[in-house]
């Protein structure tokens, strides 16, 4: 149906600018699904600074929301009581949409990246917590008990016994909530023209498809290249989480 | 709380009064976004349901149900519908595939994991009974897979209805109209269009968490989660 489109937009004049870059012309006037002498000619000034900035709107996010739900996580598993407050304010949170989470912090925050970041921390909070908190649970009482008859004190249970063996479930969090992230910064775009959906949003607005194609197809990689990686170092920093799943 | 303080205030009571004098044309449009919702809910259970319990029910395909779930989680929405855009243009359909796409791998996953996850000496059980394969599937795995099944519904419905929200960008009509025009509708109308989707949301949870405590069979009933995505909280990687 792309044609169609295509004939449409034709019949409406001229829509599409002349973005240069050398042999796209037919491709780009056609308005193909696809022109790769287009990406290749904007991959410098469009689509890697998109790129950069999505990685850092992502690591500002997994960073904070990490560091935040931490701290719950340890609070709620020394005291329990603290747990379902949390868990009822993080998920209220996760569940609002986040096109209108964006939007609701404007007027407190404006159209700031501080307000994407705010909307985006905010999702990885449920994530984060409850992933930790079930990591912790997991740890099985005798294994604790062992650290006790070891001297170790509460601390050095926490650092050295209970906090890598909750490592896998944490970081499974961590891989969840990183690609959660930057599913949804692309739609922070709308507030500020910052990451890879800054030329979702413009092209959305023209109908040029390979500009949005392109961010579309940069951001489901960067998803997965990150899915990957935290895969990676689950396997190399938690080896003993590899046996106990071959058992 | 400075001048600052004091607009936004001013901002969110103007929300609240919009609410107050479009209800009618918010209800409007939240009619459309459930009508969408709906449809692409309803197109991808037909898809994922049987799927998953046929996959449970033999215990096969466990790679594939949990790698579906994980690349699913992977896609970005915007991105989906960005890329629907190209194939299908602007409208409904392109909004409704977007949507199924995404609504798929909880669907799946879940539906995979419910049968599956049944007691195999129960299930042992049943056969020794002299039960067929499909009354084992329909009598003892359903039931006993009902809860997690439905927790897999709930998120792929909460998932839905906030994703039609932007799907609106791609033609699909709803509450996204209001949130992304601010052109037209000024701060106050967009503020309160996304108080108004939010508040949906919540319900659409709600009323599914619900659903999902009314068709667990009472023993089960201590193991129903709580809000937020629902299912099994560490992912297998």
């Amino acid at each position: 149906m792309t044609h169609v489109l295509a004939a449409k937009l034709a019949a409406a004049g001229p829509v599409i600018p002349n973005f240069g870059g050398g042999g796209a012309h037919s491709c780009v006037r056609r308005n193909g699904f696809f022109c790769w002498d287009w990406f290749r000619s904007h991959w410098s000034d469009t689509f890697q600074p998109a790129l950069l900035d999505h990685i850092k709107l992502t690591a500002i996010a997994i960073g904070i929301g990490f560091a935040i739900s931490f701290a719950a996580a340890l609070l709620a598993y020394r005291f329990v009581r603290f747990e379902t407050p949390f868990s009822i304010f993080s998920g209220i949170l996760y569940t609002i949409p986040s096109a209108a989470l964006f939007q609701l912090l404007v007027p407190i925050t404006g159209l700031t990246t501080t307000t994407v970041e705010i909307a985006l921390i905010s999702y990885t909070l449920l994530i984060l917590f409850r992933n930790t908190v079930v990591g912790l649970r997991g740890v099985s009482d005798e294994v604790r008990e062992a650290a006790r008859g070891m001297g170790f004190t509460r601390a050095q249970t926490l650092l050295r016994v209970e906090l890598p063996l909750a490592a896998p479930a944490i970081l499974a969090g961590v891989q969840i909530a990183a690609v959660t992230v930057i599913s949804l910064a692309t739609i922070g775009a709308f507030i500020v023209d910052e990451g890879l959906g800054g030329p979702i949003f413009r092209a959305i607005t023209t109908d040029f498809n390979t500009e949005f194609v392109a961010a579309a197809v940069l951001t489901t990689l960067l998803a997965v290249v990150v899915y990957a990686l935290i895969a990676g170092a689950q396997r190399v920093l938690t080896p003993w989480a590899r046996r106990e799943m071959a058992r | 709380m400075g001048q600052e303080g004091d607009g936004a205030m001013k901002t969110f009571g103007d929300a609240i009064t919009f609410i107050g004098h479009n209800l009618s044309f918010l209800l409007d449009k939240t009619g459309q976004q459930l009508e969408l919702s709906g449809a692409a809910i309803g197109v991808s259970l037909v898809i994922a349901i049987p799927i998953g319990l046929w996959l449970g029910h033999i215990h096969r395909g466990a790679w594939f149900a949990i790698s579906v779930s994980n690349v699913g989680r992977a896609l970005p929405s915007l991105g989906v519908i960005a890329i629907g855009l190209a194939i299908f243009g602007l409208g409904f359909v392109n909004v409704l595939v977007a949507l199924v796409v995404l609504a798929l791998p909880p669907l799946l996953t879940n539906a995979y994991v419910a049968i599956d996850g049944v007691d195999r000496e129960v299930v042992e059980a049943a056969r020794g009974m002299g039960m067929s394969p499909l009354q084992i599937l329909l009598r003892v795995e359903l039931p006993l897979g009902l809860p997690l099944l439905f927790a897999g519904i709930r998120t792929a419905a909460v998932y839905v209805v906030a994703t039609a929200t932007i799907a609106s960008l791609a033609g699909g009509e709803g509450l996204g109209d209001i949130i992304f025009n601010q052109a037209s509708y000024r701060l106050p109308g967009v503020v309160a269009a996304a108080i108004w989707v939010s508040a949906l949301a919540l319900a659409v949870e709600g009323a599914f968490a619900l659903l999902q405590r009314l068709v667990t069979p009472a023993g089960l009933r201590h193991r129903v989660p709580g809000i937020g995505p629902a299912g099994k909280p560490v992912d297998i990687g």
